[in-house]
């Protein structure tokens, strides 16, 4: 055996067989046009001189030798900054199917190795778990016999949702007749595009985003919404009609509110609504993260802030003294911009203290929803640990607050908004809806929006999920020209229509067999069930098997 | 499916006209059981002041039926008058029946005070407290209204079967408005609690269909911790609750039920007059908006009768008769059997914008449309 020093091997060394994803390539396919490594985001393989060992057999001189033949070829870079992400860019701009990633089926090393320096790990994208306990919600009550089913393409379904405080009807009534203030709601189509930022996302796929859903109101007939995120809204989004289809966030950091507050004089409508963000699922406790090289010059411009600096907002707000003092400060001076004339809510992360929060919400009468992001969340920024530890599944918490709320009568009047996984594996409808059968008023979308909308290439089994360092392949949530040029804006619109027309479709297709259509199923527990027992107490629905 | 017959005239009938006519209309139905409420009250043994209240039930046990006319005596209400039906026990189902009691009573000195709005707080929560005296013994005491001027029979069976057994042909009870359904709930457990019509502070209805929108509805109600809002044996129990809830707790134009538990479309609301308010009015009760197919058939304490309809999958109704004598019915056929001699022509099916009414006075059936204005001045 050797000595150990004669081979390069350092703690942190690796071998192509510890990465999670192993480059397969044929060499009887490649051309050597070099597309493959130019397109690479990681600088992952290179091109390189390799040499190949040719036996000869020499019969007549009854001989044994070798010769060697030079080849181009690819290689695989093992240090963990160059790791293939497995997103297969590769294999899309490949001519000839000659390379392509594979997961690594083994119990790959690297991810041992992501704390170099001591930085731990941070990374974009989604919680990589592939389960799914809302994939596992069915729908059970079906409407046959006692009563007919309906027909999912020939009835009217109204599927709709309200965003906005809702008065009782005796408070309703008295206001009405003295002539109160009464608070304002939004007719919106309940599955939301969830909140995420411009500094986030590459100004095309914002722009794709904006004329799909201005297409799906103002075409289509389905009032959808969509969330900035942090760090505000452009200019000419802030005069245009367009903003009615907004609801903008105010976060920890107060990126862009400078820019907006300026705007109101200017503005031809209301936004839909002002989302105030306490916390987020995928990071709970932590602000959110813009990382210096995402801070564009327009992107500076719009948050007020230099360029090329990484932007964290404080994990809380910095006047957050108690959630009493915050629920007033906040909603009521945010309510009050507008002329109290738009619905203000308040995002937080799940959590077992959920209820407390909604209770006092419950108690303010300018608290318009509560939205619970679960664990499930995604985000453009975040470390690997919060993201897969930290944080509370969606389900549980929110049948609890809404339990909590049937318990006080008051279901009509907060809204609950979940997100955090639905959609993870491709099942949006049947997650929203089991959702809402929940007690949610509405679920929001982000990940399966930019999966469905703009190709994202991420997965639950960490494939690409670099969102976090402006290199996204697809141009999604990059602010460099060269990758974001790669998205077409008009054809994010037209998949942004196609989503919502498929889940409109969807929806019906559930409600008919079960009876329902004249108002979206909320709280419709009757109608769901799940095969495991323990998780159906916990939900008070049905265990079926 | 179960069948619904109303019958109202002027003139007071017996119950059991209804129950023949309801014989018509046994295709499609298992005859399971039957609910029948009255009202416009007149019995041939007893001259009935219509102010007084009268308790209908059953009790199951000796027990029980001294237990209750303790009760009633230790409250202060005073016995005036007992109904004996001639009950011909061998042709009822049930095998614990003791005694169908249909009692008239004189309220209490010590409520003199009370204004009307108290009166009717309170009536309804001795009736709660004895149903809870029944449900606590075992339910050996089934209490199905306390109220001036209702009458409510309900027991498993035949309709026809269980009318005869009762012996209601014997015309010693009649009355002006005759409310019949011809089911048991066999959807869930048999409860006589579950059989329709169902009533609350003089309001009753009976459905027939399927109420989708069931549990969440129910969970509205019951948040509302409104003691009279308990029950829920059955999906059409609800549809009653909302119609007392609009009508006497919101005090809104009967109009309004309609419009809370089939609101129009936004669209729609757009172009209607009162547009504004109707959209804050479906905003406000979204959690009553009713889903599936149902016909949904009243009685208010004036003896108006109502007939809507759900907003889409409209279970059958028909509405006929004439000055003086009108029959509602889940079948046509039911009418005819009801009022022979009447215009047909002039009979009406409601769809899904409308509420069929029959003013106290018989006159003539008033249709509204939601389509109409609707009395915003009477809610202010
Ligand atoms: S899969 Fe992506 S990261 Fe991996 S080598 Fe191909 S282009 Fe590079
Ligand atoms: S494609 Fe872009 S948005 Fe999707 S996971 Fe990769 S880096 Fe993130």
């Amino acid at each position: 055996m050797v000595s150990i020093r004669s081979i390069p091997s350092t703690p942190s060394s690796l071998t192509h067989l510890d990465l999670q994803w192993i480059i397969k390539h044929r060499e009887d396919r490649f051309t050597l046009c070099g597309r493959c490594t130019s397109v690479c985001p990681k600088e992952a393989i290179f091109l390189t001189y390799r040499r190949q060992r040719m036996p000869k057999l020499d019969i007549l001189k009854k001989k044994r030798s070798s010769e060697y033949r030079t080849f181009t070829g690819i290689r695989q870079r093992t240090e963990p900054a160059n790791r293939c992400i497995g997103c297969g860019m590769c294999a899309t701009v490949c001519p000839n199917e000659a390379i392509g990633p594979e997961p690594n089926p083994n119990d790959p090393r690297v991810r041992l190795l992501h704390n170099d320096k001591g930085e731990a790990w941070k990374r974009g994208g989604r919680r990589n778990f592939r389960g799914s306990l809302l994939d596992r919600i069915m729908f059970t009550r079906i409407s046959m016999l006692t009563d007919p089913a309906l027909d999912a393409g020939r009835h009217e379904f109204q599927l709709n949702t309200l965003l906005g405080r809702v008065l009782s009807p005796e408070e309703f009534l008295r206001r009405k007749a003295t002539g109160g203030w009464i608070p304002p709601v939004r007719e919106i189509f309940p599955f939301i595009i969830g909140s995420m930022s411009f500094g986030a996302l590459s100004p095309n796929m914002w722009l794709g985003l904006l004329q799909g859903v201005a297409y799906c109101n103002e075409v289509l007939g389905i009032p959808v919404v969509m969330a900035t995120g942090e760090g505000g809204c452009p200019p000419w989004v802030l005069k245009s009609p367009y903003l009615k289809y907004i609801i903008l966030q105010i976060a920890s950091g107060y990126f862009g509110w400078d820019e907006i507050i300026r705007a109101i004089p200017d503005m031809q409508c209301d936004p839909a609504a002002i989302e105030i963000k306490y916390g987020q699922g995928a990071k709970p406790g932590d602000g959110g993260l813009l990382m210096w090289f995402k801070v564009s010059k327009l992107i500076a411009r719009l948050r007020g802030v230099p360029e090329g600096v990484d932007l964290p907002s404080p994990p809380v707000h910095q006047t957050l003294y108690s959630i009493e003092e915050s629920v007033m400060k906040m909603i009521q001076s945010l309510s009050m911009a507008w002329g109290f004339r738009v619905p203000v809510y308040p995002k937080i992360s799940g959590s077992t203290s959920a209820k407390s929060v909604l209770n006092n919400l419950v108690r303010n009468p300018y608290a318009s929803a509560l939205m619970i992001d679960g664990v499930d969340g995604g985000t453009g920024a975040a470390y690997n640990v919060s993201m897969d530890a930290t944080g509370h599944p969606i389900a549980s918490n929110l049948r609890e607050c809404y339990l909590d709320l049937v318990a006080q009568g008051k279901q009509n009047e907060i809204p609950l908004f979940a997100a955090g996984g639905v959609g993870k594996n491709g099942n949006v409808t049947q997650n929203g809806l089991a959702l809402i059968m929940l007690g949610a008023s509405g679920v929001h979308i982000g990940k399966y929006m930019m999966q469905s909308a703009a190709g994202c290439l991420g997965s639950e089994q960490n494939r690409c999920n670099v969102c976090n360092l402006g290199i996204c392949p697809k141009g999604i949530t990059s602010q460099n020209t060269k990758l974001y040029r790669r998205l077409d804006p008009d054809q994010v619109a037209e998949r942004v229509a196609d989503t919502f027309m498929a889940i409109s479709t969807e929806m019906r297709k559930v409600l008919a067999p079960l009876g329902r259509s004249q108002s979206l199923p909320i709280g419709m527990s009757d109608a769901i069930g799940i095969d495991d027992a323990a998780a159906a107490e916990k939900l008070q629905i049905k265990y079926i098997c | 499916m179960c069948r619904l017959a109303l019958k109202t005239a002027s003139k007071p009938f017996s119950p059991y006209d209804v129950l023949t006519a309801m014989e018509a209309m046994q295709e499609g139905y298992d005859g399971s059981g039957l609910g029948l409420v009255l009202r416009g009250v007149k019995f041939t043994d007893f001259t009935y002041r219509t102010q007084d209240p009268i308790l209908s039930g059953i009790a199951h046990t000796e027990a029980a039926y001294h237990r209750l006319d303790a009760f009633m005596q230790e409250k202060g209400f005073q016995l005036k008058y007992d109904h004996e039906f001639d009950v011909d026990f061998k042709k009822i189902e049930a095998q614990d029946r003791y005694k169908y009691f249909l009692r008239v009573y004189k309220l209490p000195a010590s409520w003199k005070t009370y204004a009307a709005d108290e009166v009717e707080e309170q009536l309804m929560l001795n009736r709660l407290e004895l149903r809870k005296n029944g449900e606590d013994h075992g339910g050996d005491l089934t209490v199905f209204s306390f109220w001036p001027d209702v009458v409510t029979i309900k027991e498993v069976g035949w309709p026809l079967g269980i009318g005869k057994a009762l012996h209601l042909n014997d015309d010693r009870i009649e009355a002006r408005v005759v409310m019949a359904q011809g089911r048991q709930n066999t959807n869930y457990g048999i409860n006589l609690y579950a059989c329709h019509p169902f009533f609350i502070q003089g309001i009753a209805t009976m459905t027939n269909g399927e109420n989708t929108a069931y549990v969440p509805i129910k969970e509205l109600l019951t948040g509302m911790h409104y003691p009279g809002y308990i029950g829920y044996q059955s999906d059409s129990e609800v549809f009653t609750h909302i119609l007392h809830y609009v009508h006497k707790r919101l005090k809104l134009p009967l109009e309004t039920y309609k419009h809370v538990i089939t609101p129009l479309k936004t669209e729609e609301l757009n172009m209607h007059p009162q547009g504004d308010f109707l959209k804050g009015m479906r905003n406000v009760c979204r959690r009553m908006i009713i889903d599936g197919p149902n016909c949904v058939i009243g009685s208010l304490q004036d003896e108006t009768c109502i007939m809507v309809q759900d907003h889409k999958k409209l279970r059958p109704g028909t509405v006929g008769g004439k000055k003086g004598e009108w029959a509602m019915a889940s079948e046509m056929c039911g009418v005819d059997a009801m009022i022979p001699d009447r215009d047909r022509s002039h009979d009406f099916q409601p769809m899904r914008e409308n509420t069929v009414i029959i003013p106290p006075d018989r006159k003539e059936m008033k249709i509204w449309s939601q389509f109409d204005p609707y009395p915003l001045p009477q809610v202010a």
